[in-house]
């Protein structure tokens, strides 16, 4: 190399780095919430989905943009038509739901939907080769029939009443979604639906972006465009929002509160079914003592969680059913009462021994309860429970790990679970609380056993007439309560804080897992900006 | 630089032969020590698979599952199966991103190999300029002061240095994009969207690999300084310049070229972290996943590329080594 040689190199480097200073300095890239166009959204989640494939799980609770299903909840979490016509008709006592279907309605390359697509949609989730995970929630269906191209027979194994509500599930083309391998072919990136939009980009780990569907069948969007940004992390979160990269976002409650008062953004609390419970194993002899859980379930201190570790942002909790649901048994709240706690653990034999924990039999009042390892606010759950049990006497030993120390060790200890899915009360209790499904993966993870609620479950399910159900439902909720199988503390509020320019924001009754699905953008297809 | 001499073709050809037949035995074992421990780890495939679904999925659900991703069999089984058909072509499907193989490393690896190629360029630039500058006066200011910079940045690890980054020129100055490949309501990749989210991850990555060519340099041109030719030649009143460019340089640079190859495997770490804290969309994302997903297909083929960019860097320093300096040849 020559001293000429070398005197360019040092300059180009020089000009390299000078140019590249410049062009970041006046890059005017941050167009910040109020330059962007009235016609576009960008908002951030925490959650990616790993397929856009209904086939595999997609969409499965509705709101999935790119498609519809048959019915649709509304804001109030009421069934509506959307590719059928009307609501469903059920006959032979409960083992048959008719959906005519929606006519007119193409999907977003052009082609017309058809019963055959529902069947198609239906037959491909339930066959085994199709990796779909969430497959056992259409366990009732034993076969899908079209009965000419507008409508549909779903016949059940048993009669069901909320299998209206599993039929929000996104309906899948079959003329594109046929071809090739349903579990890794190109429709699980490149989806096609009959939905308000149509997916104009997924860079993934990054974001997913939706442009508005032309041909589709409801009213034309507002927002032409919808960018769903990923980041995990909630403090970046909160800073590209702040920074105007974002025009809403889901935060925590320590981070919602600092946007509190600000000019423009507003803050929108969801009310959920998301719960956070300590399971108590009955295979323990702790946890499975039935004084022991009774004493615990009125010994913990909900109201100071809400107030405590949620900022207020939720409700005590007793019971998979939120107070605030319909479906929910007044009368079952538990009043906080650490004396007659007290009481309940002396009455049951539980005496007071060394270092203030009660013993029975010779028999310690201790278990281990797990948190899943980075989950803080199981974290903070679980220490206050055990702050709590501590001043009855009761040991719980807080350890955290990954579901893969936790899983095995399910039948003996206690995990803070969380969980909710608040459709229908026989989605959370069947899983939680039917023998049936004890110990098996996270369903009854307390391996609760109770006949008079397995039967009270069994008819909830079975019933078709509403107040028969909730009838039911009620005595579920009054069994629990008398034996507590799960320490049920709090159902969390998710906040979200948006950017102040649409009118009449909304969120539904939010489930547990929540992402790009809910939210105040769960309809913003049909948002309307302010004037 | 002297007259070209033909190049020794037909020596450079039966080493790299040599080198593709000791690749062969290597990555077989190197696939099937990544099946090995993958079967090993506490991840369970199905689990992986299912995710927040598999929370409440039924049984059956799950055995299905278990029987159609093959996680039932035995790893030896398992790679078997991979490697015939990998053979014939086929990489298989990866199961964590529901995608053939070849359709998730194609669509990342070009985002990976732009990142990598622009941060090891500048390093191999600014770090040889910089060990140049500092070897003219050893001891002096400047010397010390990239020295001792070299030895901290040496210390620190690349993901640090990326939040270190987009604190203070993403947060705290606001002059560059803290991540992604282009701004959040933009989908087209342009040259300037794309350029503007390049430069924090590429700079990082380049700065974190700067330290040994710095060192490298220095050492070799402040030695090649001391030896007699290049002492002969400042003897002979040729400008300071010419000598330090012209004769110490080219000796000095040796080393270096050895350096090139074995820091690949270091850029292709220093890779995956810095696009990790990026939101870079390359393959480090699917690596991550591919490990916790107990993804074997995506897992070994990535494992492949892996190794593969490492044993061709060793080729390439090693053939430039033996261009460079004729007395070593191609024997390796």
């Amino acid at each position: 190399m020559s001293a000429r040689g070398a005197r360019t190199l040092v300059a180009a480097a020089v000009l390299g780095s000078v140019a590249a200073g410049a062009a970041a300095c006046s890059d005017p890239s941050k167009p910040g919430a109020a330059g962007r166009s009235k016609d576009s959204a960008v908002v951030g989640v925490a959650y990616e989905p790993d397929t856009l494939s209904p086939l595999l799980g997609y969409g499965k609770d509705g709101n999935s943009k790119i498609f519809d299903g048959l019915l649709t909840r509304d804001a109030d979490m009421r069934l509506r038509p959307a590719l059928a016509a009307a609501l469903p008709e059920v006959g032979d006592g409960g083992k048959t739901y008719t959906y005519r279907l929606r006519k007119g309605v193409k999907f977003s390359d052009g082609k017309p939907f058809t019963a055959q697509d529902v069947v198609f949609t239906y037959d491909t989730i339930l066959d085994p080769k199709t990796n779909n995970p969430s497959k056992g929630e259409l366990d009732a269906v034993r076969d899908v029939e079209a009965k000419g191209d507008h409508t549909v027979v779903f016949r059940l194994k048993y009669p069901y009443a909320a299998f209206a509500e599993r039929t929000v599930l996104p309906i899948a083309p079959k003329h594109a979604a046929g071809n090739g391998d349903v579990n890794t072919g190109p429709f699980n990136t490149k989806p096609i639906g009959t939905g308000p939009y149509t997916l104009a980009g997924w860079s993934k780990g990054e974001k997913l972006s939706f442009k508005a569907n032309p041909r589709y069948w409801g009213p034309k969007p507002k927002v032409r465009k919808l960018t769903m940004a990923i980041i995990m992390d909630d403090d970046i979160r909160a800073t590209r929002l702040r920074a105007g990269d974002l025009d809403g976002a889901i935060l925590p409650p320590n981070l919602a509160k600092a946007f509190k008062g600000e000019q423009g953004q507003k803050t929108l609390a969801a009310e959920t079914a998301d719960h956070r419970a300590v399971t108590l194993p009955t295979g323990n002899p702790v946890t499975g003592d039935k004084a022991v859980r009774r004493a615990l379930d009125i010994g913990v201190d909900r109201k100071a969680m809400v107030d405590g570790l949620l900022e207020g942002a939720g409700h005590a909790a007793y019971g998979p059913v939120p107070t605030t649901s319909e479906w929910f048994a007044k009368g079952t709240e538990r009043a906080h009462d650490p004396a007659r706690a007290k009481r309940i653990l002396t009455d049951g034999g539980w005496k007071p021994g060394a270092g203030g924990i009660r013993t029975k039999d010779g028999k310690r009042a201790a278990f281990t309860l797990w948190y899943p390892a980075g989950d803080k606010l199981r974290q903070q759950h679980a220490l206050a429970f055990a702050a709590d049990a501590k001043k009855l006497g009761v040991d719980a030993k807080v350890e955290s790990g990954s579901w893969e120390v936790i899983e095995p060790r399910m039948k003996r200890d206690a995990v803070l679970a969380g969980g909710g899915s608040p459709a229908d009360p026989d989605f959370d209790l069947h899983g939680m609380l039917h023998s049936s499904l004890a110990g098996e993966g996270f369903n009854n993870m307390a391996s609760y056993d109770n006949p008079a609620v397995d039967a009270a479950l069994e008819k909830g399910r079975q019933s078709g007439k509403k107040a028969e159900r909730k009838k039911s439902y009620d005595t579920v909720q009054r069994e629990l309560a008398k034996d507590p199988g799960y320490i049920f503390l709090t159902h969390i509020d998710h906040l979200y804080v948006i950017g102040d320019r649409w009118q009449n924001l909304t969120t539904q009754i939010e489930p547990h897992d929540h992402g790009y699905g809910t939210g105040p953008w769960w309809n913003a297809e049909s948002w309307q900006p302010k004037q | 630089m002297t007259a070209a001499r033909p190049l020794p073709y037909t020596a450079m050809a039966r080493m790299a032969g040599r080198r593709l037949l000791h690749a062969a035995p290597v990555l077989l074992a190197v696939t099937f020590g990544v099946f090995a421990i993958a079967a090993a780890s506490p991840f369970d495939p199905v689990k992986a698979y299912a995710g927040t679904a598999g929370m409440t999925a039924s049984k059956e659900a799950l055995a299905d599952l278990r029987a159609n991703l093959g996680a039932d069999q035995p790893f030896a089984a398992r790679w078997w199966d991979w490697l015939t058909t990998a053979l014939s072509g086929d990489l298989g499907d990866s199961t964590s991103m529901r995608q053939p193989v070849a359709a998730v490393i194609g669509e990342r690896i070009g985002w990976t190999m732009l990142l990598c190629a622009v941060a090891f360029a500048a390093a191999v630039v600014v770090g040889t300029l910089l060990g140049v500058l500092a070897a003219r006066r050893r001891g002096g200011l400047l010397d010390r002061t990239v020295t001792s910079l070299a030895y901290s940045l040496e210390a620190a690890p690349p993901f640090w240095l990326g939040l270190l980054a987009v604190w203070l020129f993403a947060l705290q100055l606001g002059v560059l994009p803290a991540g992604g490949l282009t701004d959040t309501g933009t989908d087209t990749a342009t040259f300037g969207q794309v350029g503007s989210h390049l430069l924090l991850p590429a700079s990082v990555l380049a700065v974190s690999q700067l330290p040994w060519f710095v060192l490298y340099v220095r050492q070799g041109v402040g030695d090649a300084l001391d030896e007699d030719p290049v002492r002969g030649a400042k003897a002979r009143g040729l400008a300071p310049r010419t000598v330090l460019f012209g004769h110490a340089l080219r000796s000095g640079l040796l080393p270096v070229l050895t350096l090139i190859g074995t820091r690949v495997p270091e850029l292709i770490t220093g890779a995956l972290l810095i696009e990790t804290v990026f939101s870079w969309p390359g393959i480090a994302a699917a690596t991550v996943e591919a490990a916790t997903g107990v993804d074997f297909p995506l897992l070994a083929a990535l494992t492949v590329l892996a190794t593969a960019a490492v044993l061709l860097g060793n080729l390439i320093s090693d053939l430039l080594y033996g261009l460079a300096d004729p007395r070593v040849g191609f024997d390796g």
